[in-house]
């Protein structure tokens, strides 16, 4: 399975494994990755799984859609490599996908 | 206070068929939401996009769905308790007593909470300096424009209701617009309104880049811009009004004793009931092994929640099962003949 590493501003890490087709926010509840609220269960309405993706990651991942970056808008500090977690869909090809949690996701 | 049989906590979809099931079982109940209209996050997030999964409804939109819905328990012509929200729920012998932060008091035998994930408000500006002006010179609402003429305005957001007081008080006064990327989401109409005022130098778009800091001791003098190339910017400011757009907070529901988990509250799926005896839980914020938190799935939980409630409201009289289809009764309640 997919290999996916969370680190916190604390530079605490923890890598976990999630199952192809579901999404890098649910792989985190399941696993209880702090730092990760997903309130609203991945419809991309609140902005509360926001996260960082490492750079060399950022471009290689499927554009975020018009409604995604919008919802990014209303993130606690976004960044240009802001993405929702709820969005990014877990393939063998994001093994190793690093994103960084905000300080906060509200 | 008021007496009533139900008080229902959130006038989202699954709080409004709350008041249906109760209704046809003859009990009276109240609705108080901290939003100003009822539809929760059918209303406040996606009243304009499809849903599809509404069981004989193919396709309707969140607007639609509560305006049918507040259709079918117009009979009972409940009271709804709107900008308000509940501060604190205390036990009075067998009833419970609701108290809002509009100092509004009800007592009955049974709460039922449909809370989605907590009570809408508004998402604050992290900089540190913002709470000092909230309300006096740093608002996430305008309720009165015509404190705002005349004056230097820095407008945070990059949406519609960004756009649209931009536009409107760009008429009396001096506006800039900030935003963190270069592309704004409105109406077409709109976003050619506020580019035609840019070049009559009415409004001064700067993009893209993010509140850095506020400064001033009691009013705001200037407020700090920082640039995605890493320039910052000072500008003289009177009034920052920001928008961007509503959180979710569970706010005091946390407090009142409820066997919690991840925000949500543990129910037996027997008759929605949490932990306290009268108190339920329903929709998106009850929890349970299997929970899916889909509409329908809120809807079949308040139906067995109403069972429950009538037991509790009406301990002297029995609960006889009806359909709507054959009973005389529950049609009289619904005005039928």
């Amino acid at each position: 399975m997919p290999k996916i590493t969370f680190k916190d501003l604390s530079g605490n890490s923890k890598t976990i494994e999630i199952e192809n087709g579901l999404s890098v926010m649910e792989g985190a509840i399941q696993n209880d990755i702090s730092g990760i609220d997903a309130d609203c269960g991945g419809g991309m309405a609140c902005a509360t799984c926001h996260v960082y993706v490492e750079e060399k990651w950022f471009d290689n991942l499927p554009k975020a859609e018009d409604a995604e970056v919008d919802m990014i808008d209303m993130a606690h500090e976004p960044k240009k490599n802001s993405r929702l977690s709820c969005q990014l869909i877990i393939t063998d090809e994001l093994n190793g996908l690093v994103v960084a949690t905000p300080e906060k996701q509200s | 206070m008021k007496k009533t049989d139900t008080i229902i906590i959130g006038a989202g979809p699954v709080g409004l068929f709350a008041v249906h099931q109760l209704g046809i079982k003859g009990l009276k109940s109240i609705v108080i939401d901290n939003l100003d209209k009822a539809g929760g996050q059918c209303i406040e997030l996606y009243p304009d996009k499809p849903i599809y999964d509404i069981p004989a409804v193919p396709e309707c939109t969140g607007e639609e769905l509560t305006k049918k819905l507040l259709e079918q328990i117009k009979p009972f012509q409940t009271e709804f308790y709107l900008n308000e929200r509940v501060e604190e729920v205390r036990q009075d012998k067998d009833n419970w007593i609701v108290k809002t932060n509009n100092n509004n008091e009800f007592l009955a035998p049974n709460i039922i909470i449909a809370g989605g994930v907590g009570s809408f408000e508004p998402r604050k500006l992290a900089v540190k300096e913002a709470e000092k002006f909230e309300d006096k010179y740093l608002f996430y609402a305008v309720k009165d424009k015509e404190k705002l003429k005349n004056k230097s305005i820095a407008i945070f957001g990059g949406g519609d209701s960004a756009l649209d007081w931009a536009l409107e008080l760009s008429k009396f006064s001096n506006i800039n617009l900030i935003h963190r990327r270069d592309e704004f989401r409105g109406a077409p109409h709109t976003l050619s309104e506020i580019k035609k005022l840019e070049k009559e130098e009415k409004i001064s778009i700067k993009t893209p880049c993010q509140l850095e800091s506020i400064e001033g001791d009691k009013k705001i003098k200037t407020i700090t811009i920082k640039f995605e190339n890493g320039n910052t910017e000072k500008i003289k400011t009177d009034i920052v009004l920001s928008f961007f757009g509503l959180i979710m907070k569970l706010g005091p529901i946390a407090e009142w004793g409820l066997n919690m988990s991840k925000k949500t509250i543990e129910v037996n799926t027997e008759n929605f009931e949490t932990n306290k005896k009268g108190i339920f839980a329903a929709g998106d914020i009850c929890n349970y092994p299997g929970k899916l938190k889909l509409i329908l799935s809120g809807f079949h939980e308040v139906a067995l929640a109403s069972v429950e409630c009538f037991k509790r409201a009406r301990p002297n009289e029995k609960y006889r099962f009806e359909f709507t289809t054959s009973s005389k009764t529950i049609q009289g309640r619904l005005g039928k003949k």
